[in-house]
């Protein structure tokens, strides 16, 4: 219990709750989130079996207009699925696929900036070289070339089963020198420091100081970069599933759904991408507020743009 | 500074070599060379003569190098969907995406420049507070999202706008433009005001936060201080040292713009490199893929490289550092 005393007299929590801003974006984020992990009891039909859904309520608009159903809340997608549970478990795969490509991103950053931080030398820089070169190419177009070579490589409907992985690893290594750098940058802040010396002269292995001693002190910008690159990391799966480069329709995400909207919104069907384009707006919207927040309250030198 | 730009530029070629294998290896372990000249058509037996009339059974190196020569030459491949060199389709459809960046970068200029200057004048008043909370709002919106918006309501409900397409082009030595027809610009609207909100959150903040900087400054203060109009030191003192870091991250921009275009042209049909490159895939048109990724990867680090010299030449600091 000392250690919830200790967080419940925080700065942390303080600022917290004194932001309201803060406050009502995590409550929404904790709510998408729940929602998405609950997917299976909350939806009202599961969009992955096909013997729940029927061509024939294709396009039904949505339960308050004219034609709608009382049957689909939000109206029936092109396939004749509801479009609320599609929703859901097109939520639950954005989420899933932000925070699994952030932590692929963050486990090959980590790594390379420990490393070449820490030990220098000749290693030090060729992995930042390549950090550096990989870095000025914009992180959207290298996740759309490796996306497109994958799926040439693998064919599409190899692709289209391995989705969720790929995509993980694709929109990973797009943004992994984010990672590399800053953690190079805080290592070397950190490795010169008594504490570190105090290790070495005791005889620790390099890898336990690298682990035990140095990671942990680098871990408050990993935090606040982290949440922004779950953004982009969702933003990078909707703009390639857009372009039909990532989930394919049969499970779709946010962005893939959008996608097949679009082809229906001529003929007036809004609500396929108006729905689907709302929720992929907020999720990404409150998750940039509380890594603002985030910034502001673990490093208070950064200059509040 | 002569040894810190030979090593840039030797970097920059062991770069471009790197872009070059991977190329390389997509063209001919992904692809297949006989099947874009000749198609599915022919019998194996005369596959296999063309394919060692190609060289393909050559050992890995010396295909390699022959790739690199080539496309030092100008030489990406032979596109099978459009039967003519890949470098020559690319570049027939270079114009529409450029046309596109171009108007861009001005309505970029032009909103993003008042917008920030006003909101660091008067960063209480509510308009301020609006365009403070739209660009927020701005960063989260992804660009397809802003372009659907805008072809549902223009292109669909009030029916002002063309929605896909360039419309009228007018060639000019060769140069497809559309912006000498009424046309031409009526197409260019929507797709160029969907690209800049990508890029207009992030400057309308960097004006606002380098005119707010500078306006703490010692010489504001002082030219106050002389009673000069507010006029004149806001738009004369202040603004000129505003632009010299905007201009800076504007060149670096530009460059990322181009590969928005992807999605933008898209959705808007826009017969541009991006939708090619994005037809390529759906139909595997592998050369035409590799040739648009080697030309992206030349565009972007000579880019990169003439920036990294000029630094160089301005700033002794960025030398220094990469002597180390």
């Amino acid at each position: 219990m000392k250690t919830w005393d200790r967080f419940k007299k925080s700065y942390f929590l303080h600022s917290f709750r004194r932001d309201p801003v803060a406050m009502a974006s995590f409550s929404v984020l904790l709510i998408l989130v729940c929602i998405s992990l609950l997917a299976p009891v909350i939806a009202p039909y599961n969009t992955y079996d096909t013997a729940t859904f029927d061509i024939m309520d294709a396009e039904t608009p949505p339960s308050w207009m004219a034609g709608g159903s009382e049957m689909f809340m939000l109206g029936t997608d092109i396939q004749g699925r509801d479009l609320l549970s599609t929703m859901i478990y097109g939520l639950r795969i954005s989420l899933l696929i932000g925070v699994g490509a952030v932590f692929f991103q963050a486990l090959v950053g980590i790594a390379v900036g420990l490393i070449s931080g820490y030990l220098g030398g000749r290693l030090d820089s060729l992995l930042m070289r390549l950090a550096d070169i990989q870095f000025s190419i914009p992180y959207l177009i290298v996740a759309i070339f490796a996306s497109a070579i994958f799926k040439l490589a693998f064919g599409i409907g190899r692709y289209e089963d391995l989705a969720v992985v790929l995509l993980i690893i694709i929109i990973g290594l797009s943004q992994w020198p984010h990672y590399a750098r800053t953690v190079r940058a805080s290592v070397l802040g950190e490795k010169n420091k008594e504490y570190v010396e105090a290790a070495r002269v005791i005889g620790i292995s390099n890898r336990q100081i690298m682990l035990r001693h140095i990671l942990p002190n680098t871990m408050t910008p990993v935090l606040v970069i982290s949440t922004i690159q779950v953004a982009n990391a969702i933003m990078s799966e909707a703009a390639l599933s857009f372009l039909g480069l990532g989930m394919p329709i049969t499970k779709p995400s946010l962005g893939s759904l959008i996608r097949a909207g679009f082809e229906y919104i001529f003929s007036g069907s809004w609500w396929i991408t108006f729905f689907p384009g709302v929720l992929l707006v907020i999720v990404v919207l409150v998750i940039l507020l509380l890594g603002d927040w985030l910034r502001d309250v673990l490093n208070p030198k950064l200059y509040k743009g | 500074m002569f040894a810190f730009i030979v090593r840039r530029i030797i970097q920059a070629i062991i770069v471009m070599l790197v872009i070059g294998l991977v190329g390389f290896v997509i063209q001919h372990q992904i692809g297949d060379p006989v099947r874009d000249l000749v198609g599915e058509r022919v019998t194996p037996a005369e596959r296999a003569v063309i394919r060692d009339r190609l060289g393909l059974n050559d050992p890995a190196y010396i295909q390699y190098f022959r790739f690199v020569k080539n496309a030092c030459q100008g030489d990406l491949g032979f596109s099978f969907f459009y039967k003519k060199p890949a470098l020559e389709v690319i570049v027939s459809k270079a114009p529409a995406t450029i046309e596109l960046v171009i108007v861009t970068a001005i309505i970029l200029v032009v909103v993003s420049i008042p917008a920030g200057i006003y909101s660091a004048i008067y960063p209480k008043s509510w308009i301020s507070r609006i365009i403070m909370a739209a660009s927020t709002i701005g960063v989260a919106m992804p660009v397809f999202l802003t372009a659907i918006a805008l072809i549902y309501f223009f292109g669909v409900e009030l029916n002002w706008l063309p929605s896909y397409g360039r419309g009228e082009t007018v060639s000019i030595w060769g140069w497809e433009s559309g912006f000498f027809t009424l046309d031409g610009l009526t197409h260019l609207i929507l797709p160029s005001i969907s690209l800049s909100t990508i890029m207009l959150p992030l400057f309308i903040r960097l004006v606002r936060a380098e005119m707010m900087e500078v306006l703490e400054t010692e010489y504001i203060k002082f030219a106050w201080a002389k009673g000069l109009h507010r006029r004149r030191v806001w738009y004369l003192h202040a603004f000129k040292n505003t632009l010299l870091p905007v201009i800076t991250v504007f060149g670096v921009q530009v460059g990322i713009l181009f590969a928005f275009t992807i999605l933008t042209e898209t959705v808007f049909q826009w017969q541009g490199m991006g939708f090619m490159f994005l037809e390529a895939v759906e139909r595997s048109d592998t050369s035409l893929l590799v040739a648009y990724l080697v030309l992206v990867g030349v565009i972007f680090v000579v880019v990169n490289t003439i920036v990294d010299i000029v630094y160089g030449l301005v700033n002794p600091m960025v030398r220094i550092a990469g002597a180390k």
